[in-house]
Formats: structure tokens, C-alpha cells, sequence
């Protein structure tokens, strides 16, 4: 995760301006949105901190709502809050936002077609330390497959600002996922953030490759190596999983007649599988699957969790290589 | 007519517009509903301050939640003898392309309904959701919802319970059924509620006693908790009824919590109950 300067050509306009946790980004986008939507209303459940809410929350006292440690309620209160025309944002982690309250999502925000946005932080292996318990991989799975949800998984500090900035124009539940570690960031914070459009990084001929979240980082020093391997990648992030940019994957695999999914979720359910049946439908092509191979994680530091799960960028490097492979 | 005396008309009516949904959709839960009919007139045709029409948002109105979306034919009927939607479209209930699913829903756009409810335990949630939005635009309007007994089994109901107690939501009266049947058997027998009105009050509820099929004390208790509201303490009505009743064969027991009548038992059953505003 060094930052290099040959970053700063291959890629354009996404040069790396430094690091900051995407939950960053978070914070400082919810904080835009209560300034210009008095509708928004903010929950959170005993997570303030660590979901970056606290300037919203002095700012804006009378529209925060503290739940305590009862996320089913929360989920219940923002879906009252949402009928009666408010825009509730919930916060806490990625485990307790979905798999702990997939009943009452499924219920009284997206069955009854209540425009929540349900915000969570520090999904996937890179939580670190606090280990399995938390570090949940199966919820952009949990989430893509309730009518009407939009997924979206940002990569950096900055796009989760645009992303949440975004979800509040947009009618209809939202699961925004984001994470805890510091990361870095690469998106020009200019960037237009535009629900269900792929976000091209980089042109290539050789290979597509689809990531989404921290793996977008990954794939992008992957690229590097590659490139000096005289491989010509395409590197698309796909920072919405619903709805997906169908057309942009057909177009891009039309071209290089392959693809890589990465992703920091189960291997099963998640951005590959989305892609996987798109292309299955419209344009068959070989791929492969950058993601956590349907296990749970464990304790560790975020680097080495992401060598040890498959998520390295040599684990890109090598599923690149087979693809490619396979075209033949 | 006194009003009790109009009130009483309604509900006969609406328990006959139970039965003969339930009987003719072969599926569907009688028991609680018919338990409830006397509260949900009430509710409907003198506690509520309803704005004609229906509006999502409930802006500038008294608004109602029910929590234990079985009882879905009571409140279809309600609703649609409060002029909500038509009541011949009662005679679709459960079947195919109908509105009127089996447990109330918002995607059908069914007027009336604000909320999908039926897996249990989630409406007193959205109910404080919609108080507090109230209370952030200064609107006075009262938030209602209905939960079963067996329904306060739930976890999420205390979640509820106890962050309404702590934020003061005074602008929210729920009732809950307390007829002691649940489809196992009675609460007592399956999972005991124990000392409900000291549980209640323990989280800091103000507690209300109804007698629920007696629709005099039924509109004299809803009036004492709207005076009750406003008051610093959220509202619980606990309120006893007979699942069933009004419907001799189906009183005193858990056994019609879900089951419908056969044709001959459905004749039975109206013949106990005076159409007084016609059928659908």
C-alpha cells in the first residue's frame, strides 16, 4: 500500500493525493448532506466514533437519533422515520447492518420501499484485529438480492464522500459499504459520482478487470506489475454491485475477451458473481475470482489478512495471468 | 343512535366482513381479528384525527401502525369502511393480483397501509420513527400501533420499549392484544409474558387497562391515553380481549388463531352477526 509515482502517470487523473479511511469519507459526506438536506436524519447505534458521524451530530443535534446498542430497532426507527418523509442515514459496522437485521431490512425498509440509506462501516477483512466476528463477507451478497436495494461499495475517501452525497438524491434503501483502515486515496475529489456507472481507471487491451472497494487499490498496483509484464490491462471500478453497469462489462470484455472480478467479500454472492452471470448472459468469457474463498476471516493487520485471504496484488497479478490463459 | 350504539353497528359489520373474507380466501387468521374489531373501530371512527384520502407521510394527522400483521382482515375491513379504498375489493383478500396480500404491504400501494408488517415484532419500531418525525416538523398528531401478546416475545419490542421510555416519545400510544393465545397454544403455556403491566411500567411506560370487547371502554380508554399523551412518558394500553370474539365456536381457544371456517361453520358464524351496512 506505499504509494509510487508511477501510479501517477499509468493512471491519469487518479494519482494518489494521500490516505485516509473511507469511513473518512463517510463523515465528511454525511456532514455535507446535513447541511443542504434538512430531511437527512442520522442514526447510530453506541458506533458514533467509528462511524466519523460526530460533526453531523454537533451540527445538527435535533436531527441525530443515538439508538444504543439495538440495531433492529434502529432499522425499524429509520423506516418510520422514512414513511413519514425523512432521509435516515443508519450507522454501524457492516455486520450489524445487514446480516444482524437482514429480517427488518427485508420487512420495513425494502419490501415496504422506504428510502433508507443504511450506512456501514468497516466490512470485510480489513476491520483487522477484532477478527471474524466482525469482519463480515457475505453482506453484499445479503444485500443485492432484496428488490429495489442499491448496492454500493466506494473505493477511497473520497468517492464515499460523492457516494453519500449521492444516496441522498437518490429515492429508494441504500447499502453503502465502507471500511476502517486508512487508504489510499486516488479519486479526484471532483470526480462525479454517478449510481450505477462504472468508473473507468485505466484502458487496456489484454484483460478486464472489475474491482470494487480497498481491492480497487490492489488492482491498481497489480496493474503496475503487469504492465511491466507487457500486459495491457483494463482496470473498471464498479463502485455500485446494484445496479450493475452491465453494459459497460459487456463492452469492456467485448474487447479484451476476459475478465478479473476483485472484491473484499466471499468468493460466493458478491461483485464476481454479478459479473459472472452478466457476462454468462450476454458475452461468455473466461474469468476469475479475486475474493475471499468462502471461509471466515481471523485477527490479524489489514495487509496481512489480505495476503493471507487472496487479496494481494500479486493475487490479482496471477489471476490475470489465468484468464488470459484461458482465452485460448 | 348513540355513538356506542354506531360504533357497535360497525363493528358487527366488520366482523361479518371477516369471517366471509376469511372463509373465502379458505386461509387467513379470524381469531385475532375478530378479537380486535371492537378496538380498530374505535380507533378508526372516533379516536383518530384523519385527513381525507391518504397521504403517505401522515402530515397533519393522527397515524396507525399495526405491528401484528395477521390480523390484516380487521384493518382491510376497517380501512375500507373508512372509505380508504372500496369495499368490494375486500372480497380479493389473499387471492391472486390483489391488494389485500395475506399480511399488509406497502408494494401493492394498498391505501391506508404505510408499512409492511407480519414477521413480527418491528411495528413499534416504525411507529416511534414516524413519532419522532413528528416531533422534529412540531406536528401534535398521535402515533398509534397495535402489537400482539405472543408478539411482545420478540427482542426488538424491548429495544423499542426502552428507547422510547428514554427519549420521551409522548406522542405514542401502543395497544397491545392481550387475548394470553398464541398459535401454540396459550402465552402462558408457550412462553410466559409474567407480570406484564409491572414489565411495562419497569421501562418506564405509562400503563392503561382496557376491557378490548367492550367498545364503551374501548373509546372511554382511548380518550384517557390521548390525555395521557404529551406528558413525558410514552402510552401502553394493555388491552384483554377473547380471540374470537363475537363468533361463539371460535371464542376460548388458540384454535382459530389461523384457521378459516368451512362453508358450514362460516353460515354459523353469520348468524351471530347482523349485517348492518351491508355486505361487500
Amino acid at each position: 500500500m506505499e504509494t509510487q509515482t508511477s501510479t501517477d502517470t499509468l493512471f491519469g487523473r487518479f494519482k494518489v493525493t494521500g490516505k485516509k479511511a473511507t469511513r473518512d469519507g463517510f463523515g465528511t459526506g454525511l456532514h455535507h448532506v446535513g447541511a443542504t438536506n434538512e430531511n437527512a436524519v442520522a442514526l447510530c447505534a453506541d458506533l458514533l466514533g467509528s462511524l466519523k458521524m460526530d460533526d453531523f451530530v454537533r451540527d445538527w443535534p435535533e436531527r441525530f437519533i443515538q439508538t444504543g446498542i439495538s440495531e433492529a430497532n434502529m432499522m425499524g426507527i429509520a423506516a418510520g422515520l422514512a414513511t413519514a418523509g425523512k432521509i435516515p442515514f443508519t450507522g454501524t459496522f457492516a455486520n450489524f447492518s445487514t446480516g444482524r437485521v437482514y429480517d427488518q431490512i427485508r420487512q420495513s425498509i425494502a419490501y415496504s420501499d422506504k428510502n433508507v440509506k443504511i450506512c456501514a462501516s468497516h466490512a470485510g477483512l480489513t476491520l483487522g484485529e477484532d477478527g471474524a466476528t466482525h469482519q463480515i463477507l457475505e453482506d453484499i451478497g445479503l444485500m443485492k438480492m432484496l428488490p429495489g436495494m442499491t448496492v454500493i461499495n466506494p473505493c477511497d475517501a473520497n468517492q464515499t464522500h460523492a457516494a453519500t452525497v449521492a444516496i441522498a438524491d437518490h429515492q429508494g434503501p441504500v447499502y453503502l459499504r465502507f471500511g476502517r483502515p486508512s487508504w489510499p486515496v486516488f479519486i479526484p475529489a471532483d470526480e462525479p459520482f454517478v449510481i450505477g456507472k462504472a468508473l473507468p481507471i485505466k484502458r487496456g487491451e489484454a484483460v478486464s478487470i472489475f474491482a470494487t472497494g480497498h481491492l480497487v487499490w490492489q488492482a491498481m498496483e497489480a496493474v503496475q506489475i503487469l504492465e511491466t509484464q507487457g500486459i495491457s490491462c483494463e482496470l473498471i471500478n464498479i463502485h455500485t454491485i446494484k445496479p450493475l453497469d452491465e453494459a459497460a462489462i459487456i463492452e469492456s470484455v467485448s474487447r479484451t475477451g476476459c475478465a478479473v472480478s476483485c472484491e473484499e467479500h466471499n468468493r460466493l454472492g458478491g461483485l464476481g458473481d454479478s459479473i459472472a452471470q452478466t457476462l454468462a448472459r450476454h458475452r461468455p468469457a473466461p474469468q476469475e475470482y479475486v475474493a475471499v474463498d468462502d471461509t471466515f476471516g481471523e485477527s490479524g493487520k489489514p495487509e496481512e489478512l489480505l495476503v493471507k485471504y487472496g487479496l494481494a496484488p500479486m493475487d490479482i497479478v496471477h489471476a490475470v495471468h489465468n484468464a488470459i490463459k484461458r482465452k485460448s | 343512535m348513540s355513538q356506542i350504539a354506531e360504533l357497535q353497528r360497525t363493528a358487527s359489520q366488520v366482523r361479518r366482513d371477516i369471517v366471509r373474507m376469511v372463509s373465502q380466501a379458505k386461509s387467513g387468521h379470524p381469531g385475532g381479528s375478530l378479537g380486535c374489531t371492537d378496538f380498530l373501530t374505535a380507533l378508526y371512527f372516533h379516536t383518530m384525527d384523519r385527513q381525507p384520502g391518504f397521504s403517505m407521510e401522515g402530515k397533519g394527522e393522527d397515524m396507525f401502525f399495526l405491528s401484528n400483521g395477521h390480523i390484516s382482515p380487521v384493518w382491510y375491513s376497517v380501512l375500507a369502511r373508512s372509505g380508504y379504498f372500496p369495499i368490494s375489493e375486500l372480497g380479493t383478500f389473499r387471492h391472486i393480483n390483489s391488494r389485500l396480500q395475506g399480511h399488509p404491504t406497502t408494494h401493492e400501494h394498498l391505501p391506508g397501509v404505510r408499512v409492511a408488517s407480519g414477521s413480527l415484532g418491528q411495528g413499534m419500531s416504525v411507529a416511534i420513527g414516524a413519532a419522532l418525525s413528528k416531533r422534529m416538523d412540531g406536528d401534535n398528531h398521535l402515533v398509534y400501533c397495535l402489537t400482539g401478546d405472543g408478539e411482545l416475545q420478540e427482542g426488538q419490542v424491548w429495544e423499542a420499549a426502552l428507547f422510547a421510555a428514554h427519549n420521551q416519545v409522548d406522542n405514542l400510544i401502543v395497544t397491545v392484544d392481550w387475548n394470553g393465545q398464541q398459535i401454540d397454544g396459550s402465552t402462558d403455556h408457550v412462553l410466559s409474558l409474567g407480570d406484564l403491566p409491572a414489565k411495562w411500567s419497569a421501562f418506564g411506560w405509562d400503563v392503561l387497562h382496557m376491557q378490548g370487547n367492550d367498545i364503551a371502554d374501548v373509546v372511554r380508554v382511548l380518550d384517557q391515553a390521548k390525555d395521557h399523551a404529551g406528558k413525558g412518558k410514552p402510552v401502553v394500553i394493555l388491552m384483554k380481549t377473547e380471540m374470537g370474539a363475537g363468533v361463539d365456536f371460535m371464542m376460548g381457544s388458540h384454535k382459530w388463531h389461523g384457521v378459516a371456517p368451512n362453508a358450514e361453520q362460516t353460515e354459523t358464524a353469520l348468524a351471530q352477526l347482523a349485517e348492518t351496512l351491508g355486505d361487500y
